[in-house]
């Protein structure tokens, strides 16, 4: 069945524009117009300084909307990400304080890689739809989060540890460099692994891929595992980055994270999209975020932001025709 | 087809080891909890007590009520708790502000309706996925509400509004007889109007629906914005019983509510399940809570708690159906 025929709201689009050319079309032009308007309503913003701190906050924002989009890709959706990188962020800071950086580190990576896998399994082994295994790990790592916690905050990590997202190499910052290896790393596992290709099969057609003797469930598996691993990573970079870490660390990052990977044109029905495309959706987001600062916006309005981010990104694919629908 | 349709999953063997693996989670749960606290803590089963977990639900049971038909839909909804947060505090700045109870009452209902209207018309005619939109309308509803507010909780409310959770009427408390009007309204609108028969037959067979030739997007948008209404009324009795409103008071009701319609037997898939379910299920989840205060285990364990109630819950639902 295909996505034209059981959505009424999906236009047809001219034979010369397709649907992945239509979403990367309108994320540029979404893009340049942001940049232009920016630059003429405040002179600030295209100041090295600041377009500096929009790619360090970009970059930031990249990691932790990674492993999301490789879960999306594959068709599903991990709601726990903000959490789990809530809890291994707490985890890693307590550590850290206490002076025992590596092992910090270590816990940050396998509580991440721990959640991750228990997602995979659920949904995978016991088949519990993905939005809903996830979103009964979030409670779960958020409830952890505050027992661990006990209402405490840590402040104060050491120089050294912090250096990952303080620090500059070649004159910029650490992050952007992080930023990049990952979207370099992850592109080259997505277009040249045999787990790479066999996410875009999976997410494109299940049972097609279950047909064709792929071991599906271990990959979901591995998938959603990994995707966990990258909340523990994103975990420690987000702390250096702040600072400090208290039980509530995680809960405003879900939303961006989804806003990133949806203005990265990736689709939510799996199968279609990339990283890179995440990449620049983390660029937009972060742009549309320093925009708001330099004009003033309170940041309560941040979350209707990203809200309505993912609303109109997804809404726009929708409607230009993109492949996105293939509910039966 | 239609009769699979009111019961609850996997109702088709007829031994008493089949009803009893067929009947849903919430009667085991409510079982397990009642004999723990009957044992460990003697005030459970108190009149006292029994009011306040009556009192505790009412608001959860009236706003699972509108879960339950999203879900039946095969939808979902995260954003009826921050719908209601934002809802106590219209209405409660409305009322400080002079404005008299009924406008506030329209403008509440008014703000459900939007936002259900809102996300049903991106479900139910874009279709896009429910768990995507309403998490977006949740960012919107949430920071609407803490705009408002600027973070704060809004005070120093007329005495009358304390009406909606003390009042008694021939005996019984306002929040139970607004639970009560609800969940009959949800069961006459459910199971003997023709909108109750397009709930299931949308999350059972939505593609022969569509080749029929009906609309069901109308009704499927309309879910959405009972589930809306619904809970604008429910903010009422939360603001009354709180004295006061607070712009993020509704998060994790939802996770309640999705708790007690799953743990009362309706499945994600294929349109199964039911109301009386919902209520067994909501009634287990403020007697989990209830308890869990009862036995000293705090809010923070009870998030976690639940948490794996709700996985347990889900994850039982999908193996009953593949042996099914």
């Amino acid at each position: 069945m295909s996505a034209t025929t059981t959505s009424p709201a999906a236009m047809r689009l001219p034979p010369w524009l397709s649907d992945r050319a239509f979403v990367i079309i309108s994320r540029l032009l979404a893009l340049i117009i942001l940049v232009v308007v920016l630059s003429l309503i405040s002179p600030h913003f295209l100041s090295w300084n600041n377009l500096i701190n929009v790619f360090r906050q970009a970059s930031v924002q990249f990691v932790m909307a990674a492993g999301l989009t490789l879960v999306v890709l594959a068709g599903g959706i991990d709601l726990s990400v903000g959490a789990v990188l809530g809890l291994a962020g707490c985890l890693a800071a307590s550590l850290i304080n206490g002076g025992d950086v590596a092992l910090g580190v270590l816990v940050a990576l396998s509580v991440g890689l721990g959640c991750g896998l228990v997602n995979g399994a659920l949904v995978t082994l016991v088949r519990i739809p993905s939005f809903m295994a996830t979103y009964g790990m979030l409670w779960i790592a958020q409830g952890l989060a505050v027992i661990f916690m006990k209402g405490d905050t840590v402040y104060g990590l050491t120089a050294g540890f912090r250096t990952i997202a303080t620090g500059f190499f070649l004159g910029i910052p650490i992050p952007i460099w992080i930023g990049l290896a990952l979207m370099l790393l992850l592109h080259g596992i997505l277009h040249t692994t045999v787990l790479g290709r066999s996410i875009y099969a999976i997410g494109g057609n299940p049972a097609a891929a279950r047909l064709s003797g792929m071991p599906v469930r271990f990959r979901l598996i591995a998938v959603y595992g990994l995707s966990g691993l990258l909340s523990g990573f994103a975990a420690l970079v987000v702390i250096a980055r702040i600072n400090s870490a208290d039980s509530s660390l995680g809960d405003e990052l879900l939303l961006p994270a989804i806003a990133a990977v949806c203005l990265g044109g990736t689709s939510l029905f799996g199968g279609v999209g990339g990283i890179v495309g995440t990449a620049v959706g983390s660029v937009i987001l972060a742009i549309i975020l320093n925009g708001m600062n330099l004009l003033g916006v309170q940041t309560y309005w941040q979350s209707a932001m990203t809200g309505g981010i993912i609303l109109l990104s997804v809404l726009a694919d929708q409607i230009g025709g993109a492949r996105l629908n293939r509910q039966s | 087809m239609s009769a699979a349709g009111i019961r609850p999953a996997g109702t088709g063997d007829t031994g008493l080891l089949g009803r009893l693996a067929a009947a849903p989670g919430a009667l085991y749960l409510l079982g397990i909890m009642g004999i723990v606290l009957t044992v460990w803590t003697p005030g459970f089963f108190g009149a006292a007590n029994l009011t306040n977990v009556g009192l505790q639900v009412a608001v959860l049971i009236i706003v699972a009520c509108g879960m339950t038909l999203v879900i039946l839909t095969e939808g979902i909804d995260l954003s009826l708790g921050p719908v209601l947060g934002l809802c106590g505090v219209c209405s409660a700045l409305m009322i400080v502000n002079g404005y008299s109870l009924p406008v506030a009452i329209l403008a509440a209902l008014a703000i459900g309706a939007c936002s259900g209207l809102l996300n049903g018309l991106l479900i139910g005619v874009v279709h896009l996925p429910p768990f995507i939109v309403t998490l977006g309308v949740f960012g919107i509803a949430q920071s609407v509400a803490t705009v408002l507010t600027k973070g704060d909780s809004i005070t120093g409310l007329p005495d009358y509004m304390r009406w909606f959770n003390d009042g008694v009427v021939l005996g019984v408390p306002v929040p139970i007889w607004a639970t009560v009007a609800c969940v009959l309204l949800t069961f006459a609108l459910l199971y003997h109007t023709k909108f109750g028969r397009y709930v299931f037959a949308i999350g059972g067979n939505r593609q022969a629906l569509i080749l029929s030739g009906s609309r069901v997007s109308l009704y499927h948008v309309a879910v959405y914005v009972y589930a809306g209404l619904l809970t604008a009324l429910a903010s009422f009795i939360m603001t009354a019983r709180m004295n006061a409103a607070h712009p993020t008071i509704g998060i994790g009701l939802e996770f309640d509510a999705i708790a007690a319609v799953i743990l009362g037997g309706t499945s994600f898939e294929k349109g199964r399940g039911s109301l009386s379910g919902t209520i067994l299920g909501a009634l287990a989840v403020g007697v989990l809570r209830n308890g869990l205060n009862l036995l000293g285990i705090g809010g923070e364990w009870q998030i976690a708690i639940i948490g794996v109630v709700i996985i347990v819950a889900v994850g039982l639902d999908s193996m009953r159906n593949l042996n099914a």
